[in-house]
């Protein structure tokens, strides 16, 4: 009797979702005339909703400065955000939100490349271009032809961090500490090791922390007692400021380097000065004087009263880059945008004059910083 | 052998302040029976309301300085008392006679909500803890690096296991506290205002979940609303692993998870390191099923 | 005074609602208790009816429902755990990631062969996630022989995170970086016709003779154990027939996302399954189900509602737009007051002796 009752409810909800499916089918259509739907999925909650709220924040700004403007084919243009809450799973739940429900005429997202990697297959499916801001693992654009990104790639990022290390800094040895659970930091690690090895440097301690630890002491200890020319960190900026502190502490004095991830404003008041002298590759520079540059730090500034970190500069890209390929074909169509975005030459971005390559990736310089009295200095300009 | 001593004093450093976070668990379980969840996210409101107050009264006493550190401390411990209380009176008392289940979820839900509205209020990237106390390297002997802030966390750790040992054995409240975890209705039959009870064990556990993040801040001074997640569950599986309910096994529980973790993490692999607490938990557990110190509970038929 | 009219009215009417829902149920079931498996195949019939017309249905609801019936077998076998022998477990979430591993790799590697068959593999790959997670079921049924209640709780915990780190650390799989599904098999029969057959097949073993050994162990394992019942057995099945169906439904998720990470398999997951079983009523099917199918749509339904444009009565354009911003406090929220305003479970209409 129970299984009968437990059955026909079961059957209940089926009737009920499949008659909610249908009705909602119909209205997805009705798109309105007189604006653009462009969908957005962040982590703006979660145990990565740093990283999403500044590519959300980025890409507003990319939508209300073309709005204020003179819009997209003469049309106002409707920034769709939606949260995946940092979580497994979700980013496919709302891409095809966007794209099924809302339609969508093109999508822009993620910063993680496990998130991302969920998404390409439904948007390559739908015929709807996505643009990920900071998707770094190579396998996020071989998902297919309507998937591109305006970041460079861990193979890049590591080789020239790799060579820097060896050519510039003219290290023999060194460490690599990397965060086992996030998939840009193991992907930079790999790269980084093999161009290092390459170089004819040698790696004597692999040592792991994870996403959200805060200790490093025990890791860090262990690389003391290797005694490395230098160490690579190739993690996000929530955990860089302590490791370099309590690498002080320790007294290793070895310089810390690593990768975009380190990008922030909150990276130095963390860190401060057990920072001076470490380096890290990353997009831009948000000291760079050129005019691109200069004006989206001081809109940036100017809406959310923070300096931009990168992630929020590749999101503003993002968003200028499919606006760019819209106007060029003046149509929303997907493929025709597709071609257009796949034709991208010479984009002058924030990050770099990008030129979408083969792959759907996007082939421009990475910039090598480094940290003195508490700022970010250039040091030096990589192209591909 | 300088490597293994400076690995012993981070494990220890790490441990004791994993004991101070299990001792506010381990005291509302040997009360309520009950896993109050959202410890984890009081011990950030702790460090929070650190971050928030430090401004504020370094306009009274000189920051860094020992009498302004105590002071926010205090302060921050007052604060998250209050929480505590509030939030055993609105989401755990409604449920007291219900199965104990009901309120882990409640528990669960009072968590996610802290977190979510942290992560609203204060924003998801990691705030900058300020340096209250004066911090100095104490020993550079050989390599060897010992730091204040550590000696201050181990220091703390046994001072409020001793002062709790003293509230739970010698005074009125804490007599009242034995009698409700060994039967809450006996001890309301004798005239223990059990509601009171419970109150004052929530505003001394939260208590020390704030005491706990402020120490925690110190020694690694980034702060985020999420930061109270890995320590909270480590923190849990200490206070298991000594027995749960057990003051002296919380801490005992804390050095061993730190100990054991950065030693393997140190010198087998820090691959594993996530799973490392939950191993020696694990082995620990199937040889002494009720914990290190917990006492075997007598079955009755 | 005006909103507290309009919620007892608005409580009264559903009440009614489903008082009338509940006198048909039984209506209907009194003619048909002796039919289950009529019933069983019945759904397995509409699955697969309703799986023909799929590509009609709006793609975002469509798989809102996959994720309802993966979820309702997840829920619905760790009710058979945690409510139906009151053995605690809090890894629910680890079985899942070995079927949904497991199975992955078996469809990447075999999926290619024959593509008539494709129904035949992905059936094949689902069993298999099922027996190797329900292996590693067994695995952890094994301390629950000496640990009780808060103990067990934290064992399955660790459990479920070991095997985390565990994939975390498995090139083969992708570690970290993560494992594409290549094939989108999951659809709305397997789904569905997936959650019919649990629902089915841990209802009936419940309800057998051989069932009812799970409830004495739950509601006192001693006077059990005195009645000659063989505790030890039972609470192993438990766990061994739990961690087959989270097996399978995670196989249906590996095919349904496509993608695979191990953070998605964190101890946070388990516990939002705990919360449906505990939601729905320890021990009561079809409060499990409804709690399943509810908690999987409220976040959606929030969400919704944020997007909702324009409100008769308001003048601005997106007037729940804030509610995007605090989706999910609201939903923190809503389970605290539910579980507040019904600790017997949400939908539980006749009490069941909780467990001690």
């Amino acid at each position: 009797m129970r299984i009968f009752h437990a059955l026909s409810l079961l059957a209940v909800s089926v009737a009920m979702i499949v008659f909610a499916g249908c009705n909602k089918s119909s209205s997805s259509t009705n798109a309105d005339g007189n604006i653009i739907k462009i969908g957005e999925f962040a982590s703006l909650t979660g145990s990565e909703a740093t990283f999403g709220q500044s590519s959300h924040k980025g890409t507003q700004l990319a939508v209300d400065n073309l709005n204020a403007g003179s819009g997209l084919l003469g049309k106002k243009i409707q920034l769709l955000t939606e949260d995946d809450q940092s979580q497994a799973g979700q980013s496919a739940t709302v891409v095809r939100k966007l794209i099924s429900s809302d339609g969508v005429v093109a999508v822009l997202g993620e910063v993680a490349s496990s998130r991302s990697l969920e998404a390409a297959p439904i948007c390559q499916q739908a015929g709807v271009p996505m643009i990920s801001p900071a998707s770094t693992n190579p396998r996020v654009t071989q998902v297919g032809d309507y998937i591109f990104r305006v970041c460079f790639i861990d193979p890049f990022q590591g080789t020239v961090m790799a060579n820097f290390a060896r050519k510039t800094l003219k290290l023999n040895d060194a460490a690599v500490l990397s965060d086992v659970k996030s998939d840009y930091s193991m992907g930079l690690a790999k790269f980084f090791k093999e161009g290092f090895a390459a170089a004819g440097g040698k790696i004597i301690a692999d040592e792991n922390y994870s996403g959200g630890d805060k200790d490093f002491n025990a890791q860090l200890t262990a690389i003391k007692a290797a005694n490395p020319d230098g160490i690579f960190v190739p993690g996000y900026y929530t955990e860089v400021g302590l490791i370099a502190l309590q690498a002080k502490q320790l007294g290793i004095n070895c310089p810390i380097f690593g990768g975009d991830g380190w990008e922030s404003s909150s990276l130095v008041p963390i860190g401060g000065k057990a920072l001076e002298g470490d380096y890290f590759s990353t997009h831009y520079s948000p000291q760079d004087t050129s005019p691109a540059v200069q004006n989206f730090v001081k809109e940036y500034r100017a809406k959310y009263n923070e300096t931009p970190d990168a992630m929020a500069a590749l999101g503003y890209d993002s968003a200028m880059i499919l606006a760019d390929a819209i106007k060029h074909v003046g149509t929303t169509d997907g493929a025709k945008v597709r071609d257009a975005l796949a034709a991208t030459k010479n984009f002058p971005g924030v990050t770099g004059n990008i030129t979408i390559d083969p792959n759907r990736d996007a082939s421009k310089p990475a910039v090598i910083l480094t940290i003195t009295n508490g700022q970010f200095k250039y040091v030096e300009t990589v192209s591909p | 052998m300088i490597e293994f001593l400076q690995q012993l004093i981070n494990g220890l450093a790490f441990g004791s302040i994993l004991a101070l976070i299990a001792l506010g668990y381990t005291m509302v379980y040997g009360i309520l029976r009950f896993i109050n969840f959202a410890h984890g996210d009081v011990f950030m409101l702790g460090a929070f309301s650190g971050f928030y107050l430090a401004p504020k009264i370094a306009m009274i006493l000189p920051l860094p300085s020992v009498a302004g550190g105590i002071l926010v401390s205090i302060v921050s411990m007052a604060i998250c008392a209050a929480i505590g209380v509030l939030i055993e009176r609105l989401a755990y008392r409604p449920l007291r006679h219900q199965p104990k289940l009901t309120m882990l979820i409640t528990a669960i839900g009072v968590s996610l909500f802290l977190e979510y509205t942290s992560q609203f209020i204060f924003g998801a990237a990691p705030k900058k803890f300020p340096e209250i106390l004066p911090a100095f390297p104490l020993a550079k002997i050989g390599g060897l690096n010992l730091n204040s802030n550590q000696i201050v966390v181990f220091v703390v750790t046994v001072l409020l296991l001793i002062v709790l040992r003293f509230i739970i054995l010698k005074t009125r409240i804490g007599t009242a506290m034995r009698a409700v975890s060994f039967n809450p209705q006996a001890a309301a039959l004798m005239g223990v205002n059990t509601d009171i009870v419970i109150s004052f064990t929530f505003a001394l556990g939260s208590a020390l979940a704030a005491a706990a993040g402020i120490l925690w801040a110190i020694n690694y001074p980034a702060i985020d609303p999420l930061m109270g997640i890995l320590p909270g569950l480590k923190a849990f599986v200490a206070a298991v692993l000594g027995g749960i309910g057990n003051l002296p096994g919380a801490a005992l529980g804390g050095l061993i998870i730190g100990v054991t973790e950065t030693l393997v993490s140190g010198y087998i692999s820090s691959t594993y390191r996530d799973a490392i607490a939950f191993a020696v938990l694990i082995l620990i557990l199937l040889v002494k099923p009720s914990g290190l110190l917990g006492r075997k509970e007598i079955e009755k038929v | 005074m005006n909103f507290t009219r309009a919620k007892s009215f608005f409580c009264e009417k559903t009440m009614l609602c489903f008082k009338r829902a509940q006198n048909f149920l039984s209506g209907a079931a009194a003619l048909c208790s002796k039919h289950a498996k009529t019933s069983l195949l019945g759904a397995i019939a509409l699955c697969f009816l309703v799986s023909l017309f799929e590509n009609r249905i709006n793609s975002y609801w469509l798989f809102i429902s996959y994720d309802v019936g993966i979820n309702v077998i997840l829920a619905v076998s760790l009710n058979l755990i945690n409510g139906y022998t009151g053995q605690f477990s809090l890894g629910h979430a680890g079985f899942m990631a070995v079927g949904a591993y497991t199975s992955a790799v078996i469809t990447n590697r075999f999926g290619e062969l024959n593509y008539f068959a494709a129904d035949g593999i992905f059936f094949i790959a689902l069993i298999a996630g099922g027996i190797v997670a329900a292996g590693a079921g067994l695995l952890v049924g094994i301390p629950t022989l000496r640990l009780k209640g808060d103990y067990l709780a934290i064992v399955t915990l660790g459990f479920g995170e070991i095997i985390r780190v565990i994939l975390q650390n498995m090139d083969a799989v992708g570690g970290a970086r993560g494992l594409s599904v290549t094939h989108l098999w999951t659809n709305f029969f397997w789904a569905f016709g997936g959650a019919a057959v649990t629902i089915y097949i841990v209802t009936s073993l419940v309800n057998s003779t051989y069932g009812r050994g799970f409830i004495a162990v739950r509601d006192d394992e001693i006077a059990a154990e005195a009645m000659g019942i063989n505790t030890t057995k039972y609470k192993v099945t438990a766990f061994v027939v739990g961690a087959f169906f989270a097996g399978i439904a995670g196989g249906l998720y590996a095919h349904s996302k496509q993608f695979l990470t191990p953070n998605g398999f964190g101890f946070m997951q388990s516990i939002t399954f705990v919360v449906m079983v505990i939601l729905g009523g320890m021990g009561n099917t079809i409060g499990v189900i409804i709690a399943a199918i509810l908690l999987t749509l409220l976040p959606e339904g929030l969400r919704q509602l944020a997007g909702i444009e324009h409100l008769p009565g308001f003048t601005t354009e997106r007037p729940l737009s804030w509610v995007g911003d605090t989706r999910m406090i609201i939903y923190s929220l809503l389970l605290i007051v539910l579980m507040l305003t019904r600790p017997q479970g949400l939908f539980s209409l006749k009490k069941f002796s909780s467990p001690k």
